[in-house]
């Protein structure tokens, strides 16, 4: 399915649907050939749409974390949940929105420096305390680390300058320990 | 072949086939034993670990292509692994909610040589199916079996595989529930029962559709409310409480909303509900009485919609061919079927009261399912009678097997009911598609006497209703394998019927007037022959 269309319908369901959103299941697995293939290949062959999906070794070398950022409504993501949990190679999901929970991204953005923009890219990479880690006589290499918000936030004010290229590592999440803010759920709830 | 001896005995279909064009062959069985929840372990060739993604000569990426079509699949790149990954593919092909599982085994690791260490236990961290049903959801479905007024067991495919036959019995009979049966149910609950109401769905009885239009209490066991069950779902019994069991978690709410979800076993949550119900106050002549106005409206529904056909001594009728088979059978032995109307004909008409006896392709509809799935019983079970209710659109999907009929003397009695169509799709062109028959015609060939005869076998026909007894008690008597062939009506439908997104009480009875009166002969031949001279088809007989 194109974006586009994908995010017709998500945006109709939005409206439509109270319980649809944005989910981030973590998917602890084996760390073994194929797991992987097998987790995009659920997603692919049952209609779920993945927006984004990082994949590394967890301090058990024999396992991997599968971090997933996904949107759904609660049934939808209760039979995602499900099917991942069927997987043999899966040890555990979890759906993180149901808690409290830190997200991160990483973004590397290579951006068209002309002379007199290059200091205002500095200016820009501190205020979101991003750093400069390549530099050539016409470009600079920004990394930055945030949730999403930021980086897009970041992105967004490089554009005039002209980005040359772009890469996301995906978001990873991890849940926060006894937390009293409302999770995104009782916070939705609350505005409603 | 596998498949057939897997769903007749319930243990592991066991696979080999070697690489690339060996395990493409296989892939619609996987696909199908998915579907059906068939416990089977596949082993597949693969060229040496060293050539893998080569190119090499039939090379296949067995793992990539049978992913989404098992339960599990696994390269062994070690024979060291071997052992442990046929206990594990075995283990997990039988237990839970079987499937089939494939173990790849690359040349040089079929031929090296290890010390045989075959673990006694299977320890998989990510697999762990739940057998025993939470005691509080059992006691709370209890509850409302006791309340419900106009209650329905639907009993699908997992109830013959839990061999929860008797547990079903006995549920129905203390909260006297009546009994609807799936496709792959059917066997699960006497045919003759008083409570049976046989099978529900797109070509279910009257009966048990409109009991399930107006349940209000649906006990779903071992199904997974399939789209064919359900037809249209914003429809579904609409004043239903749901009570769901089923041993796949992923089957609980997919399609239909459960009130009471239980996720287990369907044998043990069934054995602990019956304790349940058996301890709860209140006799069991109030219970048959509380239920006694909606077992009246259900033999009311059964008395003025019966299934029916009209035999004429003209032509044959499909259901008769297949409604004499099974009475002269006594409703006994292992019935096969293959995919289509007369599939539908033989659930209907199935009243045997065995789990394992009534085999069929269902959730992926396989057509040549029939005659290598009856080998496989058959040699499962080589004293018992099995039939194989076929048609020959079907079964020429498969019919090199009557070689392994022969060569292994398998006596399976093959009944072909022949209408030079594929039947279902021309039912669907006559009620949806204003008669368009294309690619539906098959003329009539080949004469399938001289072809059981070229292979050995005793091929019989039966062109005339009077015939039909005769061939069948031949056929039944020869000891060896036999082809029998029925010429039937070529244009008879298979009623009742729940057209595609249509609710359950929304059935089609009988061919609509436009259909009775047209003649329909007339217009397959006129296509025939613009066929003919175009010198591809010829005309049916």
């Amino acid at each position: 399915m194109s974006t586009r269309r994908w995010l017709a319908i998500a945006e109709w369901r939005i409206i439509n649907n109270e319980s649809w959103m944005e989910r981030i299941i973590s998917v602890q697995v084996e760390n073994k050939a194929g797991v992987l293939a097998r987790v995009a290949g659920l997603f692919s062959a049952r209609g779920y749409n993945i927006e984004s999906l990082s994949v590394a070794p967890t301090l058990d070398p024999t396992v991997s974390m599968i971090t997933i950022v996904t949107q759904g409504d609660d049934r939808l993501i209760e039979q995602i949940i499900k099917q991942l949990n069927k997987v043999i190679e899966v040890l555990k999901v979890v759906d993180l929105t149901e808690s409290n929970f830190l997200d991160r991204e990483t973004a590397l953005i290579k951006i068209h420096t002309r002379p007199e923009h290059r200091d205002e890219a500095i200016r820009i990479a501190d205020i979101f305390r991003a750093k400069i880690v390549d530099s050539s006589p016409t470009t600079y290499t920004i990394e930055v680390t945030g949730d999403v918000d930021k980086v897009e936030a970041l992105i967004n004010l490089l554009k005039p300058l002209g980005i040359k290229e772009i890469v996301r590592t995906g978001r990873v999440a991890i849940a926060r320990e006894a937390a009293k803010i409302p999770t995104r759920r009782e916070a939705q709830a609350a505005k409603a | 072949m596998a498949e057939g001896y897997a769903k007749a005995t319930g243990r592991a279909g066991v696979v080999l086939v070697t690489s690339g064009p060996g395990m493409t062959n296989i892939v619609t069985g996987l696909a199908d034993a998915y579907m059906d929840s068939v416990p089977l372990v596949a082993f597949t060739g693969q060229v040496s670990t060293n050539l893998i993604g080569n190119d090499a000569f039939q090379e296949a990426d067995n793992i990539g292509i049978s992913r989404p079509c098992t339960k599990h699949n696994v390269l062994v790149k070690d024979v060291g692994e071997l052992a442990r990954t046929i206990k594990e593919a075995f283990y997990i092909a039988t237990t839970g909610r079987p499937g089939p599982v494939l173990v790849d085994i690359p040349k040089d690791v079929s031929t090296d040589k290890a010390d045989f260490k075959y673990p006694e236990k299977v320890n998989l961290r990510g697999y762990n199916p739940t057998y025993e049903g939470n005691k509080y959801q059992i006691k709370q479905a209890a509850e409302e079996i006791k309340k419900a007024r106009r209650p329905v067991i639907y009993a699908g495919g997992g109830a013959v595989f839990s061999d929860a036959a008797s547990e079903i019995r006995e549920l129905a009979e203390i909260a006297q529930v009546p009994v609807t049966m799936t496709l792959m149910g059917l066997g699960s609950f006497p045919g003759t029962h008083a409570l049976c109401m046989g099978m529900l769905g797109m070509h279910g009885g009257y009966w048990s559709n409109m009991a399930m239009h107006h349940a209000d209490l649906l006990i779903a066991i071992g199904a997974r409310f399939d789209d064919r069950v359900t037809g249209k779902l914003s429809d579904f019994c609409p004043e239903a409480k749901v009570v769901h069991v089923d041993i796949d978690p992923t089957s609980i709410k997919k399609n239909v909303h459960a009130h009471i979800p239980i996720v287990g076993d369907v044998k043990a949550v069934l054995k602990q509900l019956n304790v349940y119900l058996r301890a709860m106050d209140g006799n069991q002549s109030d219970l048959k009485e509380l239920r006694r106005p909606w077992r009246e409206q259900i033999e009311e529904w059964k008395r003025t919609h019966p299934l029916r056909y009209e035999q004429g001594d003209k032509v044959t009728k499909p259901q008769f061919v297949i409604d004499r088979v099974f009475e002269m059978t006594h409703h006994e032995g292992i019935v096969v079927t293959d995919v289509g109307q007369h599939q539908m004909w033989a659930a209907q008409y199935y009243k045997g009261s065995k789990p394992r006896t009534f085999i069929t392709s269902g959730g992926l509809g396989t057509m040549g399912f029939g005659l290598p799935a009856a080998l496989g019983a058959q040699k499962a079970y080589p004293d018992k009678l099995v039939l194989c209710i076929t048609s020959e659109g079907s079964f020429q999907m498969n019919l090199q097997e009557l070689a392994t009929a022969a060569i292994y003397k398998l006596p399976v009695k093959v009944v072909l009911i022949h209408n030079n169509f594929h039947g279902m799709v021309r039912q669907w062109q006559d009620l949806f598609y204003e008669g368009r028959y294309a690619s539906s015609q098959l003329g009539n060939v080949p004469d399938f006497v001289k072809l059981a005869e070229a292979y050995g076998l005793l091929g019989l026909s039966a062109s005339k209703p009077a015939e039909v007894e005769p061939v069948i008690r031949e056929g039944l008597k020869h000891r060896g394998p036999v082809l029998m062939d029925f010429h039937v009506d070529p244009f008879e439908n298979c009623y009742p019927m729940i057209p595609a997104g249509g609710a359950h009480h929304e059935m089609l009875l009988e061919d609509p007037p436009e259909l009775r009166n047209a003649d329909r002969g007339a217009l397959a031949k006129k296509k025939d022959k613009d066929k003919v001279e175009e010198g591809e088809g010829v005309l049916p007989a």
